[in-house]
């Protein structure tokens, strides 16, 4: 057992030998914060007093969701045989949405921890990041965690993780993050096991940005992790990608409140703050230099972030637009995958086509606009990009229905993904029709102990984006994992189908889908909407159609009586005043063509719940 | 100025009534119905001393209303009594209109005649419906044959006669609801009065469809039932002048109900009852022995009180002046509102000539829409 280093290492003169660089990868609550914060806690980094759960997770949401979205360093002294050394915990974000994210990370770190819960076995985001790990070469350090809970069967997980990633079952280590038995063991592993960073301190400088957070106070602060060189106080430096130039206003390391060193060498993971006020001029995955004397090959890897679905973002109340467009602009510096562009629509007036990396990416967005700036949105059922090819054989790009091009149509190709997803076998079939349902191939499958199976499919994106996690969830009680990537792309035979009220096309509700599924929007969206929208002094159609031709159609009755019987003395106030909230009411309706359409409406219709009777 | 007197007694709940009234059991001790009719005098003289005090010229009383509960559950002297300290205090118009509400059960020829010989002019009967399955449901008690005899006694007497009718309660066929009109219809009424069935919260009928025991209503059959009403009244030459009220000639009309619709002065006496005077509303307190107590101590029984702004009062005269014949003058609408007006027409909502000649009044259709028309009158 180690005890607390005595001396910890001084950033920007440790020798590369005694640092460690280590990631944990985990899935959603197997319990990553609390082992992170367990050995902060350990190393005296933070006191027990001062310890706020889950330190490492700053944001609100992250809290409130138990999840990890952005990824900190924390440099953590650690002694062993009497030499102390310096430990940089890189957190990683553990969700799909943000692969590449993950990727930086890892590229950051010469090893990782495989941490999973012990009661229920490695899941499958958890495989993904797994593998890109493996294939990034780090070394995998496999860990079970939540041994003190009474359902873990941690010989049944050690023989699975061992025969995954190739290791005896006994090389498990076995930790709680909650009652911290097993991880200081665990640190002095990684200390042995993890290889020591290598790199060349007398050539120019080249530090990988693995990411950038912005700060309201400093602008944005930069992680990088150091591979070649050094990078000193003042000194100027350049960002590869784009070959701008900034100073160096400060660097330092995070312990795990940033404190400012000499620099940063070979190895050594820290900070960089430069004045900037927008993350998207300090990119994940590119290269930092110096200005000076600029390296001449930047480290690789770089990827400018792809937008994957879309959603019409709007605000509930129209006068809210330049709010929305303030608050993009702020959650845009901290978030550099976040795109979007002005849109109008008939029915909900103006607000803006946004693109996310996934539907996490836009829930936790859709949220943060919400509860940080206190909007009411109406988002639209969120969509893929496909390419469409009318009559004149060109290609154009279509992120939103209303894109889509009336007339003939040669081709439509959307976009594909690989999904991976592991399930206890018993539920075989029912991720099986849940796949097939959703125009799903399937591509292989394997079993990963007696009773867990993972199936690998063939999917369009656009089949996952609504509400299929959700659906495998409950087909499996709950116990299937997802995850996939972009695998490519199909052409398909797709169709625009558009809802029309009263003959009037209302475009937020307009959806492309496979002509095979078109009969079930259209007959699932005009069900709803009859359910939704109150009737009108006349007759309102609700027609579903692909172009002119009528798929679906349902009829709102138009209400005969509204008036009150009677209305004597006593009931006038009360009358008035049921009116008066009448007239509150009708600032939340919104106009299609001489339809009162509340917004309940429009955000039920939109949602994938079950409608409300009326 | 009018002159409301609540009577707050009952002698056995109906099942869809949440008026303010109560049977002998609910009532409990602390008021007495043998005393009531003292006590509601003593509020017409403190009305009278408050009305003086706050400088309201003092003016003759031009229509009385005697609504409940079951007013005719006191004597007949009692109500005359209470009417008489209203001449007292108050003295009341030549040809004014004097109403007393009455259960078919609750009277007898000698006491008609007591009322009309005490000034009383009107008497607005609880039939509500003719068919007994219906009545049964609403739980009124009374027999339905009983009504006719009742109508005669009132004529003899010299009273002018309304009937009140329910349409809409659950279980009625539209063939029930017919049988009801014909049957009000054949007793020559001068007067008619038709609601629709409302289910109003905490009542015993709605506990009931709540639990599914009864049917719940529905506004589709009562448009229907409202159009057949409003078409066999016609016929039967009685046209309508409210929403729900239809008078054989327009002096038939109740005065008193009309007083409310067109902003009228009115003092409500007992326990729940409403006035307006001078654009104050306010409300007495609710329960009879609250009442009695304040009375008794020589407070004045107001509970609330509200002074309604320039735009609700607005939206009050809207919403009150288009349920009646006569009519809403678009010259008291605001440019968006007269914008309206055309829209209105063609949607068949309100009466084309009448609004070349100025005038909101509401077509058949527009009745039973009138809450749409005052929205969009007013511009939500």
């Amino acid at each position: 057992m180690s005890p607390l280093a005595r001396t910890a290492p001084v950033p920007a003169a440790t020798d590369p030998s005694l640092i460690r660089n280590f990631c944990i990868i985990a899935h959603i609550d197997h319990g990553k914060s609390t082992l992170a914060d367990r050995m902060l806690q350990l190393t005296g980094v933070v006191a027990a007093r001062d310890m706020k759960a889950q330190y490492l997770d700053r944001m609100d949401i992250e809290r409130e969701r138990g999840i990890t979205i952005k990824s900190q360093a924390v440099r953590i002294p650690w002694e062993q045989d009497g030499v102390s050394y310096a430990l940089n915990m890189i957190d990683t974000p553990g969700h799909v949405d943000f692969t590449y994210e993950v990727s930086r990370s890892l590229a950051a770190c010469e090893g990782a921890i495989l941490l999973v819960d012990a009661a229920q076995g490695i899941e499958a985001q958890t495989l993904a990041n797994l593998y890109l790990a493996i294939e990034g070469d780090l070394t995998i350090i496999p860990v079970l965690n939540k041994i003190d809970l009474p359902n873990a069967q941690p010989e049944k997980y050690a023989a699975e993780l061992a025969s995954l990633i190739g290791c005896e079952p006994e090389d498990v280590l076995k930790v709680s993050g909650k009652t911290g038995e097993g991880v200081e063991a665990l640190l002095d592993e990684v200390i042995k096991q993890l290889p020591a960073p290598v790199g060349v301190a007398d050539a120019p400088a080249r530090a990988m940005i693995f990411d950038s957070v912005y700060d309201t106070y400093r602008g944005v602060v930069t992680y990088v992790r150091v591979v070649d060189g050094k990078l000193e106080p003042r000194e100027k430096i350049q960002m590869m990608s784009t070959g701008t130039t900034h100073e160096l206003l400060e660097i330092g390391v995070s312990s795990p409140n940033p404190v400012p060193s000499k620099g940063l060498g070979v190895g050594e993971v820290g900070y960089l703050i430069t004045g900037v006020k927008d993350v998207r001029q300090s990119k994940v995955g590119d290269t930092v230099t110096n200005s000076l004397n600029p390296a001449t090959d930047s480290l690789g890897g770089y990827e400018e972030p792809k937008p994957m679905v879309f959603s019409g973002l709007y605000p509930l109340d129209g006068t809210d637009y330049p709010a929305l467009r303030d608050a993009l602009d702020k959650l845009q510096l901290n978030d550099a995958a976040l795109i979007y562009e002005p849109e109008t629509s008939v029915a909900l007036g103006f607000g803006f086509r946004v693109g996310f990396l996934g539907l996490l990416h836009l829930e936790i967005t859709r949220q943060r606009l919400e509860s940080e700036f206190n909007l009411d949105l109406i988002s639209t059922a969120p969509n893929v990009v496909y390419e469409v090819m009318g009559e004149d054989k060109q290609l154009i790009t279509v992120t939103n229905p209303s894109e889509f091009p009336d007339g003939k149509i040669l081709e439509v190709h959307e976009p594909m993904v690989a999904a991976t997803i592991l399930a206890p076998s018993e539920f075989i079939g029912a991720v099986m029709e849940l796949c097939q349902s959703r125009r799903g191939t399937m591509r292989g499958m394997d079993y990963l102990s007696e009773d867990r199976v993972e199936m690998r499919y063939h999917l369009p994106l656009a089949e996952i984006v609504f509400d299929f996690f959700d659906q495998l969830k409950s087909r499996t009680r709950g116990y299937a994992s997802l995850d996939w990537k972009a695998d490519g792309e199909q052409v398909a035979d797709l169709v625009k189908v558009d809802i029309l009220l009263q003959g009037d096309q209302v475009d937020a509700f307009s959806a492309i889908t496979h002509r095979d599924k078109a009969y079930n929007y259209g007959t699932m969206m005009t069900s709803k909407l009859r359910e939704l929208i109150p009737r009108q002094q006349f007759e309102v159609p609700i027609q579903a159609a692909i172009g002119s031709r009528i798929i679906a159609r349902e009829n709102i009755r138009a209400i005969r009586k509204d008036v009150l019987a009677k209305c004597y003395g006593g009931d006038i106030s009360r009358k008035r005043k049921l009116l008066e909230k009448q007239k509150e009411g009708k600032k939340r309706m919104k106009m299609v063509g001489r339809v009162e359409v509340p917004q309940e409406a429009f955000i039920a219709a939109l949602s994938t719940e079950e409608p409300k009777k009326k | 100025m009018s002159f409301y007197v609540h009577i707050p007694f009952c002698t056995v709940r109906c099942g869809y009534c949440d008026f303010n009234t109560y049977t002998a059991t609910e009532l409990g001790s602390g008021s007495s119905q043998a005393t009531y009719a003292a006590t509601v005098s003593q509020e017409v003289s403190f009305a009278r001393g408050v009305l003086e005090k706050s400088g309201v010229p003092h003016r003759q009383i031009d229509t009385v209303f005697f609504g409940g509960g079951t007013p005719t559950l006191l004597p007949a002297g009692d109500l005359v009594a209470v009417l008489g300290r209203i001449r007292e205090e108050f003295g009341i118009k030549p040809g004014a209109e004097v109403t007393t509400e009455a259960n078919p059960d609750s009277v007898t020829r000698e006491s008609l005649q007591e009322l009309a010989d005490g000034g009383f002019t009107r008497v607005s009967f609880g039939m509500q419906s003719a068919v007994p399955h219906v009545l049964k449901v609403l739980e009124r008690t009374h027999d339905p044959a009983r009504v006719p005899q009742v109508v005669a006694w009132a004529r003899e007497a010299g009273l002018d006669v309304s009937v009140d009718l329910i349409y809409g309660t659950p279980g009625e066929s539209l063939q029930d609801w017919r049988t009801s009109i014909e049957a009000a219809l054949s007793y020559e009424p001068d007067h008619i009065s038709a609601y629709a069935l409302i289910i109003e919260d905490g009542t015993k009928l709605a506990a009931q469809i709540r639990r599914g025991e009864v049917p719940n209503i529905d506004d589709d059959d009562h448009a229907e039932k409202y159009q057949l009403a409003d078409e066999l009244f016609a016929a039967a030459g009685l046209s309508w002048y409210e929403v729900s009220n239809w008078a054989r000639t327009p002096e038939h009309a109740c005065r008193h109900n009309l007083a409310y619709w067109q902003g009228g002065d009115w003092w409500g006496a007992g326990p729940g009852a409403h006035s307006h005077v001078g654009g104050l509303r306010w409300w007495n307190v609710k329960h009879p022995a609250a009442y009695q107590q304040r009375i008794d101590g020589g407070i004045s029984p107001g509970h609330g009180r509200e002074f309604p702004d320039a735009a609700a009062v607005q939206l009050e005269r809207t919403m009150l002046l288009t349920r009646i014949n006569t009519g809403l003058p678009i010259s008291e609408l605001d440019e968006t509102g007269r914008k309206k007006v055309a829209g209105l027409i063609a949607d068949e909502l309100i009466d084309a000539k009448q609004a070349f000649g100025g005038k909101i009044v509401l077509t058949q259709r527009g009745r039973l829409l009138a809450d749409l028309v005052v929205r969009e009158l007013l511009d939500f």
